[in-house]
């Protein structure tokens, strides 16, 4: 889309792809609206002809946090660093939740779009973000189911200790965010030519998850493990909110401080990727 | 008049068969040849794309070395038989796919109808779909809100704009979509094939619409189909394409001719065809097995002038008795398929035994028809008009094309509008000649 002086009557030049570093941010913006649409549709159609509608967002957390109180609090007894177990994992459930929604959802861009990306242009991008704006919705309601249970055990006297730190909400939503689309749009662009990634991502996630501190306290690892869940970036993220909303473990500005450059490093790789992936996605899909 | 449109070299090569764990190889094999800044190994060994000979190659050209310009206003057709590149052309305009080689440079915002309601959501309402079809298209928010009320009220399904799109019927679906698409005011509009869906009314207000964009606004309008007296009615400039290459450029009359020589060069067996050919209706009883189209020499062909003479020859078996013997050939109009011209005869009513053969020689003296494509119809029934005893066939050979031809074999018609398929024969007889008015200058 060079517009250089000598050919400057042209809005418009489609040219074999080549190099990485033609990046639409312009194009993106020019289609907000769109974006909004798609926001729109998700809204609107999610739910559409099921009775409990919205209800689905609350069912799915509440069975999890209980399973997970069972399983891992009751019978492996594994430690939740003085907090109420049903809260602990709670925190975590839906912490997690959102950036492995983000991710799985925007993984699968490519192939669930071929057919509308096959027939239309506008900046593939507004999809998968579309994608991370609408899983928010969820998110948000089961934020608030949690804040529920949070003032409910509260007000019964449980240690829990929430605090300034929830001022640092937006960002960790935001580096979730960043996090679950920068390597759902990895593994998007990879699928185009590979399917095999499309395998891995389901029970990648899933592995990921207990790499990550959701059913236990970094604190009740052993020193020589870790290493590995500290080089994990969602570590900082569920470490901090959990200490923002209940007081348990420690806040390590470090720890957030190395999430947010590897999710900035992660999200501008993926959109490199993703570009150039996106003019040639459909002789390969 | 300036240019909307530059075309310049433009090649896609596509790669055939699957994706494997060969192509691993060839991806490493590629980078390798770019890290060494030597050209794509693979962009030499493509060939040309001939559908029915099996190459050597997996990697064919859809397009090769394409070059044409369009001015600004212009409409502009594209012709080609299926799989000569038209919707690779299309898709790379669209920037849906991106070209191997070349370039094309474009001047002013571009919409393309590759299909009419991309991005239709079932359980949306029509109003919440025409918000997402155009934002797709590429309206903003406030555009469409403007052109809300004439979108609906051109789509004429205001009474079900708050049901969700699938309880629509498919003619409310599709009408709603291209009330969308008509409204989107781009400087370069890009239709594929949009006509082949809905009725004969809705395909002459599509055609409608995009003569007006083009005409009273000023837009340019790139038209690819297969209706050829669509691009003949809608178009003034056209290209033909054939195997990925460009074949001609210019006028959308001279294409037309230069596509029908192309047509010509289709060499059908229909010997072997027509006993495989499932399009066929009766019990078979009768049986034709064999059928042709030939000119005055009697070499098979599908384009005559106007006025010339056309020969069918029809071979066929009788398998159980038939009560006489009836040929029907039918001309078809090319989007209602209703039959515009008919060759009938009662041959016999004597009994026909199985076993029995026979060959008929029907000979169109001069077929004075308005030039244009028209599917064949043929059909051999017995003289009692039971549905068993009959064998019909449409479509199995191309359909006729009938262009302008020599002055002396058939008027050429009026070229304005209306212009009916056959003038019939009549007189007139004028009476008084008012002084002054304009039949006296007529005659």
């Amino acid at each position: 889309m060079g517009k250089n002086p000598v050919e400057s009557d042209w809005t418009l030049e489609i040219k074999p792809v080549s190099g990485w570093l033609n990046f639409p941010i312009k194009d993106v913006w020019r289609y907000r609206d769109l974006l909004m649409m798609f926001v729109r549709r998700d809204f609107v159609s999610v739910y559409k002809q099921t009775i409990l509608g919205p209800f689905w967002f609350f069912l799915q957390p509440i069975l999890t946090t209980i399973t997970f109180t069972i399983v891992f609090g009751n019978i492996a007894k594994i430690p939740t660093d003085g907090v109420p177990a049903l809260l602990f994992y709670m925190s975590g459930i839906v912490s997690w939740g959102y950036f492995s929604d983000c991710l799985t959802r925007t993984s699968h861009t490519f192939i669930t779009n071929a057919n509308i990306f096959g027939k239309v242009y506008f900046p593939r991008l507004v999809s998968p973000l579309s994608n991370v704006i609408s899983l928010l919705m969820k998110f948000g309601i089961q934020m608030l189911l949690f804040l529920g249970f949070l003032v409910y055990y509260k007000l019964n006297g449980a240690p829990v200790y929430p605090n300034m730190y929830i001022l640092l909400t937006p960002v960790l939503i935001l580096l979730m965010a960043a996090l679950g689309l920068g390597f759902g749009i990895i593994i998007s662009s990879l699928t185009t030519k590979y399917r095999d990634l499309t395998f891995l991502v389901g029970f990648g996630v899933q592995l990921l998850m207990y790499a990550t501190p959701v059913i236990y306290p970094l604190s009740s690892l052993p020193e020589k493990y870790r290493w590995i869940v500290l080089a994990n970036p969602m570590t900082g993220i569920i470490d901090t909110f959990r200490y923002a909303f209940l007081g348990a473990g420690s806040f390590n500005a470090g720890n957030l401080i190395y999430t947010a450059i590897f999710s900035i490093t992660i999200l501008s790789m993926g959109m490199l990727i993703f570009n150039r992936v996106e003019k040639t996605f459909m002789d390969t899909v | 008049m300036s240019k909307a449109i530059e075309v310049e070299s433009l090649s896609k090569l596509y790669r055939l068969g699957l994706v494997g764990r060969r192509t691993i190889a060839e991806d490493l094999n590629k980078f390798w040849a770019r890290i060494r800044g030597k050209e794509d190994p693979y962009l030499k060994v493509g060939e040309s794309n001939i559908r029915s000979i099996k190459g050597t190659s997996d990697y064919v050209w859809a397009l090769k070395d394409i070059n044409f310009e369009v001015d600004h206003g212009e409409r502009f057709g594209i012709i080609g038989k299926n799989g000569a590149g038209k919707s690779t052309l299309l898709k790379i305009l669209s920037r849906v796919a991106s070209p191997t080689k070349g370039k094309v440079r474009l001047n002013g915002r571009v919409a393309s109808l590759l299909e009419v309601g991309t991005g239709f959501h079932a359980e949306l309402t029509g109003r919440d779909n025409i918000f997402l079809n155009g934002a797709i298209l590429g309206m903003t928010q406030s555009e469409i809100k403007k052109k809300f009320d004439s979108i609906v009220d051109f789509s004429g399904v205001e009474r079900y704009i708050d049901t969700p799109v699938k309880r629509y019927s498919s003619g409310m679906y599709v009408r709603l979509a291209f009330a969308v698409a008509a409204h989107l005011e781009p400087e370069i509009l890009i239709v594929d094939e949009v006509l082949a869906v809905g009725d004969a009314e809705f395909q002459k207000k599509c055609l409608g619409k995009m003569h007006d964009v083009s005409e009273k606004e000023g837009r340019t309008v790139l038209f690819v189909s297969h209706n050829l007296q669509a691009i003949r009615n809608l178009c003034q400039k056209a290209i033909i394409l054939d195997q990925g290459e460009l074949h001609a450029n210019g006028s959308a009359e001279e294409c037309l001719r230069t596509y029908n020589d192309l047509v010509r060069e289709i060499k059908i067996n229909v010997d072997t065809e027509i006993n495989d050919f499932t399009h066929r209706r009766g019990k078979g009883n009768i049986r034709m097995s064999s059928v042709e189209v030939t000119g005055l020499d009697g070499t098979t062909r599908f384009v005559f002038k106007r006025g010339e003479r056309v020969f069918f020859r029809l071979k066929y078996n009788v398998y159980k008795e038939m009560s006489g013997l009836t040929i029907t050939i039918a001309m078809l109009s090319g989007i209602s398929r209703e039959s515009i011209a008919l060759v009938h005869h009662v041959l016999t009513e004597n009994t026909l035994m199985p076993g029995d053969t026979g060959e008929l020689l029907v000979e169109i003296e001069g077929l004075d028809i308005k030039p244009g494509e028209y599917p064949l119809y043929f059909e051999l029934r017995d003289a009692k008009y039971n549905e068993y005893s009959k064998d019909v066939i449409d479509d199995l050979t191309p359909p006729l094309i009938v262009v302008n031809g020599d002055e002396e074999l058939g008027e050429t018609f009026n070229p304005g509008k209306p212009s009916g398929y056959f003038k019939v024969p009549s007189k007139i007889v004028i009476s008084e000649i008012i002084p002054g008015g304009y039949l006296k200058k007529a005659l």
